[in-house]
């Protein structure tokens, strides 16, 4: 079967070669039919290859299939391989199960615009270069797949290009995005001087020999290779550029922002666990950061009214969870809940978008509400996403991932009571934000009219994915529920246990304080939505609360830092070097030549007298040196 | 006294000659004067070469200097149709109004 591996990402690859080249021809049935075809191809191979997989689960449980030899020079040659482990396995049926069902999707919800082939060309690139990161078995070619969803990103951002500010979300994520691309390019020639090899697999084996642990250099090394990670994902310090691509298409947020390019630095970090392992500093920055995103992102999503932005802040929170959990040494619970995260964050953003276009394009939550009646299905299904996404005991999928990750942000060796505060406050506050959302979009008087209702081939995914928002989280129980560990089993070969710590606390209270966090924050969202919004308009009106929010709404200022610190600084050199001082260089040679020729013109005077006096003196300098010499 | 007169003398009459000859050459403005120099050059050097003659005791220096002489009126000939030409077009036989070919 895993002759077959290379299908793959060669199906979404053709795709997008066909729509690039032939795009404009075809109809837009068969742009459709192409476009979203070759994804749900693509998901049946999965499908097939992963089944085998995972029933003959072959020696070192690994498919490996070399294509061909990208390069060789001197002792370094990298080749096209691809490598398919139960972690990659995993990530593919996200990528291309999830990717299949925002296609089908976008059929119907982009079926208005101009661009119909363009659309789904990038998407379809997108999706190759996704599956190329993670099927890659070298870091460089994996680098490759990188670069190719940064570009992607950019193309579908500013897709509607016409707008300017759509352009200028586009520039601004691919311009962050890129200094956390090149510091992991640092980290790559690191890894390369100090391993010999760029092959994840044999980088893992030998790491304890070729790294002293807690070294600087390996410090260094993770570092730098976190820098990529927090960059494609969005997190602190890099994490400004998620809010603005909410200008690109729902589909896009969903496939790009919500399930799969955004949780690139998640699968990079547990990938290269073996180095982060090595680095007790560097493992500490992971969990330091994850927490701090988390609670900055929460509380900023509190204060937004775009539906969009506030599912965006809710994506840059979770995935602080999972770079939490990262840093903490759970290395199952995080890709446990990235798994179910991109299953309830596309639900809610396709679910937005189909709101959105219903109520003519309008994003203000303020401005909708009432929608419970008037689209069910929406509603139903946007509820499942909801209680996914606010972790709801028991009933939701969320709650088995969010719990394990605050169980082990306590108990496990590289945990601390502060985390897991952390983590509590922000899963109360996303209970919050959540239930704010969810009232002010459903509940209460319709403010906008609602335009036509979603047909099926939007309804039918929004409804898959609530199913596995509910259903997808019993794969795995804590060990008080029984011990029903079928995921993180699954995942032993690839990423190690959990190291605890020596005293464990019980985890019925850990389970119980969670569970009154999620129903503290309804609570919240209920009473200051629902119950009594006048109580809002006292809290509005404290100055100190208000600046306070304020401040929340903005981001927490960084937009402004980085304007102040380099933006600004930027610009200002530019204009100084207006006449560019290396060009001056240059130009200076070409003026020179041409002051030469000037004063040499000045000899062609075209008087006979001067010339021969030329000759003369020429004639008398040249029998000088003979007779000298 | 002497009768006979030493090559190395007559070469450096010949020098002389040639020298006079290019400083009428640059210094002369009217171009018959220039015309006129070029000649003494020409003669200059045809003595020259019959002073070599002498010295080695063959004939080709005289043989040289007949040749010099025909190319000499050969080139006066021409030279005189163009300074006609240029007195036609320029009124003048002054060289200094012929710095048309400059820049």
């Amino acid at each position: 079967m895993d002759k077959y591996l290379w299908l793959i990402p060669a199906l979404p690859l053709g795709g997008f070669l066909i729509l690039a080249l032939a795009g404009k021809q075809l109809s837009r049935s068969s742009v459709a039919i192409v476009g979203a075809g070759s994804i749900c191809l693509s998901a049946l191979v999965t499908f097939v290859v992963g089944g085998a997989f995972l029933a003959g689960m072959p020696a070192n449980a690994v498919y490996t299939q070399t294509l061909w030899t990208w390069f060789e020079v001197g002792a370094f040659s990298a080749k096209i391989t691809l490598s398919l482990d139960v972690l990659s396995l995993l990530f593919i049926f996200v990528i291309t199960f999830i990717g299949a069902l925002i296609h089908i999707y976008s059929t119907a919800f982009m079926e208005a615009d101009r661009d119909y082939a363009r659309f789904f060309a990038s998407m379809n690139l997108f999706v190759f270069s996704m599956l190329v990161l993670v099927l890659a078995d070298n870091l460089l070619l994996m680098y490759l797949g990188w670069e190719g969803v940064g570009l992607c990103s950019y193309l579908l951002i500013g897709f509607w290009y016409e707008q300017q500010a759509n352009g200028n979300a586009a520039r601004k994520a691919f311009t962050v995005t890129r200094i956390g691309d090149a510091a992991m390019a640092i980290g790559l020639f690191m890894v390369f001087q100090q391993a010999g090899t760029l092959v994840m697999s044999d980088i893992g084996a030998n790491a304890s020999t070729i790294w002293q642990p807690n070294s600087t250099v390996v410090t260094v090394t993770a570092l730098l290779l976190l820098a990529g990670g927090l960059g494609k994902s969005a997190q602190l310090p890099l994490q400004t550029w998620l809010p603005d691509a909410m200008a690109g298409p729902s589909p896009v947020s969903a496939l790009i922002h919500a399930a799969t390019m955004v949780t690139a630095g998640v699968y990079l970090v547990a990938r290269m666990h073996a180095i982060f392992a090595l680095s007790e500093t560097a493992r500490l920055v992971i969990a330091v950061i994850g927490a701090a995103t988390l609670l900055l992102a929460g509380l900023t999503a509190l204060t937004q009214y775009d539906i969009k932005r506030v599912l965006a802040y809710s994506t840059i929170s979770q995935i602080g969870y999972m770079f939490l959990a990262l840093g903490v040494g759970a290395w199952t619970a995080a890709i446990f809940h990235f798994m179910v995260h991109a299953f309830f964050k596309a639900l809610l953003f396709l679910a937005a978008g189909t709101i959105i276009e219903s109520l003519h394009h309008e994003h203000n939550m303020f401005k909708m509400g009432g929608l419970k009646d008037k689209m069910p299905v929406v509603f139903w299904t946007f509820l499942a996403g909801a209680l996914s996404l606010a972790a709801v005991p028991l009933i939701s999928a969320g709650f088995y991932s969010k719990d394990q990750i605050l169980w082990y942000s306590w108990t496990a060796n590289g945990g601390s009571p502060v985390l897991w505060m952390v983590a509590l406050s922000g899963a109360l506050i996303t209970a919050a934000y959540t239930t704010r959302m969810m009232i002010l979009t459903f509940w209460g008087e319709a403010h906008t009219p609602v335009g036509h209702l979603p047909g099926r081939r939007i309804t039918m995914p929004l409804i898959v994915l609530a199913v596995f928002s509910i259903f997808a989280g019993f794969v795995e129980l804590p060990h008080n529920f029984g011990h029903f560990t079928l995921f993180s089993d699954l995942l032993h070969p690839v990423l190690p246990e959990t190291v605890m710590r020596a005293e464990i606390p019980s985890e019925w209270l850990f389970q119980l304080l969670a569970a009154l966090a999620t129903l503290g924050g309804v609570f919240l969202g209920y009473h200051y939505y629902y119950q009594q919004p006048a109580r809002l308009e006292s809290l509005r009106r404290n100055a100190m609360l208000a600046s306070l929010h304020r401040f929340w709404f903005l981001g927490w200022g960084f937009d402004a830092l980085y304007d102040r610190l380099l933006v600004k600084p930027f610009i200002f050199i530019s204009k100084i070097n207006k006449s560019d001082v290396t060009d001056r260089l240059y130009t200076g040679i070409a003026a020179a030549t041409g002051e030469m020729y000037k004063l040499l013109s000045r000899t062609q005077s075209g008087s006979l007298r001067w010339y021969i006096m030329g000759l003369v003196v020429g004639a008398i300098l040249i029998l000088g040196i003979q007779i000298m010499l | 006294m002497k009768t006979t007169v030493s090559a190395e003398v007559v070469v450096l009459l010949a020098g002389l000659l040639f020298a006079l000859g290019i400083v009428g050459v640059i210094i002369r403005k009217n171009i018959i004067f220039m015309l006129l120099s070029v000649e003494i050059m020409l003669n200059a050097s045809g003595l020259a070469f019959v002073a070599a003659g002498s010295r080695w005791g063959q004939p080709d220096g005289q043989v040289m200097f007949v040749f010099i002489l025909a190319m000499a009126a050969a080139e006066v000939s021409i030279g005189l149709a163009l300074i006609l030409q240029i007195y036609h077009q320029h009124k003048s036989l002054d060289i200094d109004n012929l710095k048309e070919m400059n820049g």
